[in-house]
């Protein structure tokens, strides 16, 4: 399981002060602390009030890579500052996202061509988010044929089929799970799959519980990867029993610590 | 139309354990990133090593099939692992602790060392030392002979689940590898990897015993249990990345098949069970008849000709 880290992001108040006054130390623990928890892959976003995310992103990277060499995934809608973060990158980065957008996919895959990186496709167009798996299956493979046009590889695409809130869409749990086990199966070898995960919690009264709940259900599905929060150490260890249940470890009376051993 | 060949990419590979003196003779074994042989897989950097088997006093209970083998050198441990090294070529040795165990003279440290001494001056190869099969003495022993040899970069086995703390340590303090003993189990095997890793140990610097059974009791179980622990080390499971030891000697010449017919038969019994295991994954093999260790020797060389370096 790819476990992205979700913790450096603007949207986060210490984080988005952290990039004001440029307090790097703030985030190169947030860096060393997700990566210790387990994060394989770190997201990084200047955030939504970020005046120059550009230079914010540039700074993100710089910092972040002082501390840890794990790959980062580069969270912004804007390709500019997706393209100035990819000549920084030491690993090969993903590119947090394209949607099944025409213009937005020749954009996002022709960066991620050039700069040899992985890209995350959300299931989804300028008309919205799908209500129904049929729909997100129909985007998820528009994007899995143009990522081959453009020479990129499966194990090289996250398809993400787009969580939300159980509070608000309850009939979607269902649908997406459905989607996810559909997507590993748009071509062979199967694509990656991801999801914000802790956007199905939002609102909701009991937060990890339901985040763990639902990466439990998603890892069954087939997911290959999540944006989550790694220092939630019992959603972590939930992600890691349900792979072991489905034998993608070995078993021993340790198998927690052997995990984050890998 | 040709066929393909299914090709599987590993993302692991296993570690490679460096045993012997530095600066003097040493031998590495491990490194993989292939099933055993598959070089259009991947590489064996490092052949399998085929160690004779020795003990620190003449063999009680050996069959006489291989005690002639040696004759007389029998009873002088050094003049035995001199004969392995100069008439048998052996390039690394195993030297069992015997006279250790309370049924076998219940030797204390202090006379024990000057044997393992003598073995080293003589032979001049690096060192497999196994203890007596008895916790308790070898609890009591194996601290005083690992720091002993210093220095000498052993390979010292062997820990299990149960009793593991005194020989990692004594290991660790002393610059020794060891050998990780599992009872043909892959999640114990796993677990003791864990836990001597977990006192501060180098994962690099264990050798797995995942239990070894001759042919005809069993082996293909443990077969089985190597392969699929080595395709876990090979899909990142670091703490299954350890190269494998097998006593195929102690096990083979137990069996009455190999004591109770004909020599011919008991080193072709040895020979095959070797041949399995080095099949299944075996980085080091244990060996009592220098006939056997001799044809596994030629046998590693014949399969390792297509090995890329």
């Amino acid at each position: 399981m790819i476990i992205i880290g979700e913790l450096i992001n603007g949207m986060f108040k210490d984080v988005g002060r952290a990039i004001v006054n440029k307090e790097s130390d703030v985030i190169q623990h947030l860096a060393q602390d997700q990566v210790k928890a387990g994060a394989t892959v770190l997201d990084v976003n200047t955030g939504p009030y970020s005046k120059n995310p550009k230079d914010d992103m540039k700074w993100l990277i710089e910092n972040i890579q002082k501390v840890t060499d794990v790959a980062l995934a580069l969270d912004s809608t804007k390709a500019d500052v997706i393209e100035g973060g990819l000549k920084l990158v030491k690993k090969k980065a993903i590119i947090n996202s394209t949607n099944a957008d025409e213009a937005k996919m020749e954009s996002i895959f022709g960066l991620a061509k050039k700069y040899n990186a992985q890209v995350i496709g959300l299931a989804m167009d300028k008309t919205g988010v799908p209500n129904n798996k049929e729909r997100r299956i129909e985007l998820a493979a528009t994007i899995v044929a143009k990522a081959m046009d453009f020479g990129i590889s499966a194990e090289d695409l996250f398809l993400d089929p787009i969580v939300l809130p159980v509070n608000v869409a309850q009939a979607q749990g269902r649908e997406i799970l459905e989607s996810i086990r559909e997507f590993r199966l748009l071509c062979d070898p199967a694509p990656n799959t991801t999801i914000g995960l802790s956007n199905v919690s939002q609102g909701t009264k009991h937060r990890p519980l339901v985040n763990r709940t639902f990466l439990v259900m998603a890892v069954a599905s087939g997911l290959t990867s999540a944006i989550l929060d790694p220092l939630d150490k019992e959603l972590v260890d939930a992600m890691i029993t349900a792979e072991l249940i489905l034998n993608k470890n070995i078993y021993c009376d340790s198998f927690l610590d052997a995990y984050r051993k890998r | 139309m040709p066929v393909e060949l299914v090709k599987e990419k590993c993302v692991g590979g296993i570690n490679t354990v460096e045993i012997g003196r530095m600066g003097g003779k040493t031998v590495k074994i491990g490194g993989e990133t292939c099933l055993p042989f598959l070089y259009h897989e991947g590489t064996m950097p490092n052949k399998p090593l085929i160690a004779m088997e020795i003990l620190d006093q003449e063999p009680s209970d050996w069959p006489g099939a291989i005690k002639d083998s040696y004759g007389d050198t029998l009873r002088d441990p050094a003049a035995w692992a001199e004969k392995c090294v100069k008439q048998f070529g052996a390039n690394i040795l195993c030297v069992r602790l015997e006279s250790v165990h309370p049924d076998y003279g219940a030797r204390p440290a202090d006379q024990v060392i000057p044997v393992l001494r003598s073995i080293i001056s003589k032979a001049g190869v690096p060192l497999v030392i196994l203890g007596s099969g008895d916790d308790e003495k070898d609890n009591e022993v194996m601290p005083k002979v690992s720091q002993a040899l210093k220095g000498e970069n052993c390979l010292i086995g062997t820990a299990t689940q149960n009793n593991y703390k005194t020989l990692a340590a004594t290991c660790l303090a002393d610059g020794h590898s060891i050998i990780a003993e599992s009872p043909i189990d892959i999640n114990i095997a796993k677990q003791v990897n864990i836990l001597i890793s977990d006192m501060g140990f180098d994962p690099a610097r264990i050798v797995m015993h995942p239990t070894t059974t001759s042919l005809g009791y069993g082996m293909e179980y443990v077969y089985s249990i190597m392969e699929r622990a080595r395709i876990a080390a090979f899909i990142g499971d670091k703490m299954l990345a350890m190269p494998f030891v097998l006593f195929v000697g102690q096990e083979v010449w137990k069996t009455k098949e190999a004591k109770e017919t004909s020599v011919t038969q008991g080193v072709n019994w040895e020979i095959s069970t070797g041949v399995t295991m080095l099949q299944a994954g075996a980085d080091l093999l244990i060996i009592r008849h220098p006939d056997a260790a001799r044809a596994l020797v030629k046998y590693v060389d014949e399969m390792m000709k297509g090995a890329k370096s």
